[in-house]
């Protein structure tokens, strides 16, 4: 009994060494493309509906670009670097994909980068990371950025701010590089159109206490500034609540993002009102959009752990993998001469979004448009995110002219 | 008695005798040589280091050096070299836990604060934080207060046991994971340091994949004939009686604190240097890379691969990068992390001496079923 467990064992141990040395080598008329998303961790939900938009752009043509038929493979990470890194190197080096999508967040986002700076033939395409300095700082001649970025996503919220009557607002946001450029899209506009940021508290990743945070929110501000996402931006309802809170909200991209609005605390009610930038609004009515929702919706049904409507990762996916296959077509396929015509193609190419279109800046990073979306109830007592106002053509510089713009950071914007 | 006496009772074998009794098969260097214990005490009276190496080391060796020239880059690379700078790290919790019964998690952490000051010390992508120095400087000073790290982590727990000595490491790493994510002057927070890269040496650039493997390739080795070495010598020796009865050791006069503290010493200088080591391979140091799971990581891989003998480090990281890279490729890409999880729990569930162990039963079982191999005794096994 026990050596025939052994055996079996054995054969398992043999079958999977096999089975990760097979499965290189394919035909001609086919083109890899390599699709990381974080399957683990954190973000492991976000990573997944990530995965759905990607497959969705393959499924709308039949896994067909460029007259060539798509193999998709997937790999999975953690929102690690490291962990980004391997997993991009074995998709790379050991599947021998022509076409890399991914990765899913900030950290990620830079060191895939760095990474592909190591092998130039290979096309890379960013997945949903949205840190600045994936393209501001070094950029790679070979990877793209089709989706806008954090701080991107927040111009025209400081206006917006203002217009409902804040004139001051303290900050709360997670302490890393994602909040960093929010807080940055949201303060370089407010500041400048003479907006006050008294108070900023930078609180961990993954903190669960904000009871001295809360206890720091000065009498005279007139909002709150909350840069917080998934289970951080719950808890901080949650405790604000029960503190008796009862300024209202400014949000970041993921902050009310639609798997916050569902869920059924009791805070919930006091978020309507809250203004948000995202690059995603649930009910733009764009027919393009709608027509993206929709085809979202008939693919993966809530009944298969999809959400009711695509979230932020869905459509950046969507976009992203849409470019590379757009690409495709422009080119029909010709990934010759280390993909030089194909590379021209993707920075060439104004590229149709559910969105908006999208362009390329010099430094491959994409101008488009960000969405002030408020949160109102509808006849249901559903809360959904109404678009007050698109932002059009917003680049990588803010508006700002190249000598004024500074990264953010935790000091930089800054006006006390 | 002072230790030169020890040493002494111990090379005319009775010292030994006495040490190996009620601990069968857990005695320094058992596992590596021949079954009677005759033998072995004739091994000891002639010390040469080649009496040691057998047929099958030789092969090992050579698949080794052989290994990156057939093996694709990738292979050489994240396979190889990753395996080998993390076993690095899993023989420092391998010398510690198995040869001195100290379970210390924060093994991790010491290899962190190594990768952590060579990316301040030396250059990174960071220039306001980076020093900037020459690796020459910097290699030395990272691995130096990584040391201290290690040394002032084994003073703290030294004086624990068991779980404790568990719980006290792991508050270590946890201390230190926030100290990263959270400081910003110092550590760069949850950023972390990018673009730490090995250095070109004699024209040989180290980032590429066959340079920087032979490089691991040579830590590694030097590391495992190390602690073979300190195993063999009246340190490590000392060490094992602690382990085994640490009020009988003190009785002989031995301090037991120091020892154990130095044996910390000696396991943070492992760590350290694959802790280089993998900072150079990946690039980057992040928070991350010193997080719970890391931490954990560690143990998975000495258990892995057996704490019974030092070559169960780099068996057991190589079992761990391979299930990493490839058991996506097994299944449902979204399960995969069930591949993963069920290959460990089958591993230690079938032997809990990890690989090795199972090896040894294995090897154990085929001349108990064959009893013609006992009726022609070889001379020594191949």
């Amino acid at each position: 009994m026990k050596s025939s467990k052994r055996v079996f064992l054995r054969t398992l141990a043999g079958a999977a060494v096999f089975a990760a040395f097979s499965g290189a080598a394919f035909a001609q008329q086919t083109v890899k493309i390599g699709l990381l998303a974080t399957l683990e961790g954190p973000f492991a939900a976000g990573g997944a509906d990530g995965m759905r938009g990607a497959e969705l752009a393959i499924k709308q043509r039949n896994g067909m670009a460029g007259g060539k038929k798509i193999v998709l493979v997937k790999a999975s990470s953690d929102a690690k670097p490291d962990v980004a890194v391997n997993a991009t190197r074995k998709l790379v080096e050991q599947d021998k994909v022509d076409i890399m999508v991914g990765p899913l967040s900030g950290g990620e986002g830079i060191a895939v980068k760095e990474y592909s700076k190591t092998q130039p033939n290979i096309t890379f395409i960013n997945g949903s990371s949205g840190a600045q300095a994936t393209t501001l700082v070094n950029p790679s001649p070979n990877f793209f950025r089709f989706n806008t970025e954090g701080a991107q996503w927040m111009v025209g919220l400081g206006k917006a701010a203002l217009d409902k009557g804040y004139k001051r607002v303290m900050l709360i946001a997670e302490d890393y590089a994602f909040p960093y450029s929010q807080v940055q899209g949201f303060m370089s506009e407010y500041c400048r159109l003479g907006g006050k940021v008294p108070v900023k508290a930078w609180v961990p990743l993954g903190g669960k206490d904000y009871a001295s945070v809360i206890a720091r929110i000065p009498k005279d501000v007139d909002a709150l500034l909350v840069v917080l996402g998934g289970a951080d931006a719950v808890n901080f309802l949650n405790q604000y609540e029960a503190a008796g809170g009862d300024k209202p909200i400014v949000g970041g991209s993921i902050t009310v993002s639609q798997d916050i609005l569902n869920y059924k605390g009791k805070r919930r009610d006091s978020l309507v009102g809250t203004i948000a930038g995202a690059p995603i609004a649930d009910a733009y009515d764009h027919p393009d959009f709608k027509a993206f929702v929709s085809a979202y919706q008939k693919e993966y049904p809530v009944s298969s752990g999809a959400y009711p409507s695509p979230s932020l990762f869905a459509l950046v996916y969507y976009i992203n993998m849409k470019a590379a296959l757009d690409g495709l077509d422009a080119v029909k396929g010709d990934l010759s001469g280390g993909q030089a015509k194909y590379r021209q193609a993707l920075s060439k190419m104004t590229l149709k979004t559910p969105v908006g279109d999208v362009r390329l800046d010099a430094n491959r990073q994409a101008i488009g448009t960000t969405f002030i979306t408020e949160v109102v109830k509808d006849a249901q007592g559903n809360l959904f995110n109404r678009v007050l106002r698109k932002v059009d053509g917003i680049d990588q510089m803010l508006g700002m002219p190249k000598e004024q713009f500074k990264m953010g950071s935790r000091d930089e914007p800054s006006c006390p | 008695m002072s230790a030169v006496q020890w040493r002494n009772a111990m090379n005319a074998g009775a010292g030994r005798a006495a040490l190996g009794k009620g601990l069968p098969g857990r005695g320094p260097g058992v596992s590596s040589r021949a079954k009677g214990a005759g033998d072995e005490i004739v091994e000891r009276q002639t010390p040469s280091m080649w009496a040691a190496v057998r047929a099958r080391h030789v092969v090992v060796l050579a698949f080794l050096l052989a290994f990156p020239f057939f093996a694709t880059p990738f292979l050489t690379y994240q396979i190889g070299a990753q395996s080998l700078a993390l076993g690095l790290i899993a023989l420092s919790l391998t010398f510690l836990g198995g040869y001195g019964g100290m379970i210390s998690l924060a093994q991790m952490t010491v290899a962190g604060v190594a990768g952590y000051m060579l990316a301040i010390f030396g250059a990174s992508g960071e220039a306001t934080l980076s020093l900037g120095w020459s690796w020459w400087i910097a290699v030395p000073i990272a691995i130096a207060i990584s040391m201290l790290a290690g040394t002032f982590v084994g003073w703290l727990s030294v004086r624990t046991e068991g779980i404790y000595t568990i719980m006290i490491t792991l508050a270590v790493g946890v201390a230190f994971y926030y100290l990263c994510l959270q400081n910003y002057s110092v550590f760069n927070g949850f950023q972390g340091f990018q673009r730490v890269y090995a250095p070109t040496l004699l024209g040989v650039n180290f980032r590429n994949p066959v340079p920087f493997y032979f490089l691991a390739l040579a830590c590694a080795l030097g590391g495992y004939l190390l602690i073979q070495y300190v195993l063999r010598a009246p340190f490590g020796v000392a060490l094992q009686g602690i382990r085994d009865n640490p009020r009988r050791m003190n009785a002989l006069g031995f301090h037991v604190t120091a020892h154990r503290i130095a044996a910390y010493a000696l396991a943070a200088f492992l760590a350290a240097v694959g802790g280089i080591l993998l900072v150079w391979y990946n690039g980057l140091i992040t928070p991350n890379s010193v997080g719970t799971s890391w931490l954990i990581n560690v143990l998975i891989i000495a258990v892995l691969g057996g704490m019974k003998h030092p070559i169960g480090a780099f068996v057991g990281a190589v079992i761990f990068v391979l299930l990493q890279t490839f058991a996506i490729d097994l299944i449902d890409r979204e399960r995969f992390n069930l591949v993963v999880g069920g290959v460990f729990l089958a591993i230690v569930l079938f032997s809990p001496d990890g690989l090795l162990g199972l090896w040894a039963r294995l090897r154990e079982r085929i001349s108990t079923t064959r009893p013609q191999a006992a009726l022609h005794p070889r001379r020594s096994k191949p």
